[in-house]
């Protein structure tokens, strides 16, 4: 990327929410900023992990598995938090979408990473939630936690929590 | 605007909605030479107010938009 000798601007979106919409949004704000020559960090915290899982079960224990099986299912998976309707708010979604050409959350996580930007996982919500690295997508750069967050936003122009 | 633009890539943006058509100029702004121009032809109503925006937040400029029934064109000058 250009612009090396600018300090470039920063922006922090942390993502508790496992919705669909929402990470619409969040993804939407990531690939907005990061076009605009901004330095994007994300932060997946319990919900929001889901943004990025493998299409693989978690969870260890009883409750583990529990969330694992009701949880269960990668981005492509992720309910929207109003019309739910057990996955038929899902399936109705994607249709509206599809059909007015709208990128997917599978695609808008793709060019969110493609254009650079940083995506950590909360490592104390993957012990809560049994979710092991294993079980996260590659792309994403680090576990991490809430210091990192902190310092992050605090150089950041604007911070968003979703 | 009376000058010639000289177009040194076409982008085609229809159909594409929001974050898209902005993010697509933004990965193929550095494709064109300094000074040199991006004519992107899109169909987001969205756009209309995105690209420009984009445009003043990352150093570049729009130097003249169209429409032509439902198709939104912008020719976009890079700068740095």
């Amino acid at each position: 990327m250009e612009q090396k000798t600018e300090e470039r601007k920063k922006a922090t979106i942390i993502v508790i929410s496992g919705d669909f919409d929402k990470l619409f949004a969040a993804f939407s704000i990531a690939t907005g900023a990061a076009a605009a020559n901004m330095d994007v960090t994300m932060f997946f915290t319990f919900w929001g992990l889901r943004a990025l899982k493998k299409n693989l079960r978690t969870g260890n224990g009883l409750f583990g598995r529990m969330i694992g099986l009701i949880e269960g299912g990668d981005i492509t998976k992720a309910n929207p938090s109003k019309y739910g309707f057990l996955g038929i708010g899902r399936w109705m979604f994607g249709k509206m979408m599809k059909s007015k050409n709208v990128a997917g959350l599978y695609e808008l996580r793709q060019l969110a990473i493609e254009l650079g930007v940083k995506m950590y996982s909360c490592q104390t919500s993957m012990q809560v939630m049994e979710i092991e690295n294993e079980k996260l997508i590659d792309e994403v750069t680090d576990t991490a936690g809430v210091a990192l967050m902190v310092e992050q936003a605090q150089k950041s122009e604007f911070s968003f929590f979703i | 605007m009376a000058e010639d633009l000289k177009v040194d890539l076409e982008l085609d943006l229809k159909g594409l909605l929001c974050p898209l058509p902005m993010v697509r100029v933004s990965q193929n702004i550095t494709k064109v030479p300094v000074g040199g121009i991006i004519r992107a032809v899109a169909t987001d109503l969205g756009s209309l107010a995105d690209i420009p925006s984009w445009a003043r937040t990352t150093g570049n400029e729009v130097v003249k938009t169209e429409r032509v029934d439902k198709e939104i064109i912008f020719y976009v000058k890079r700068l740095k």
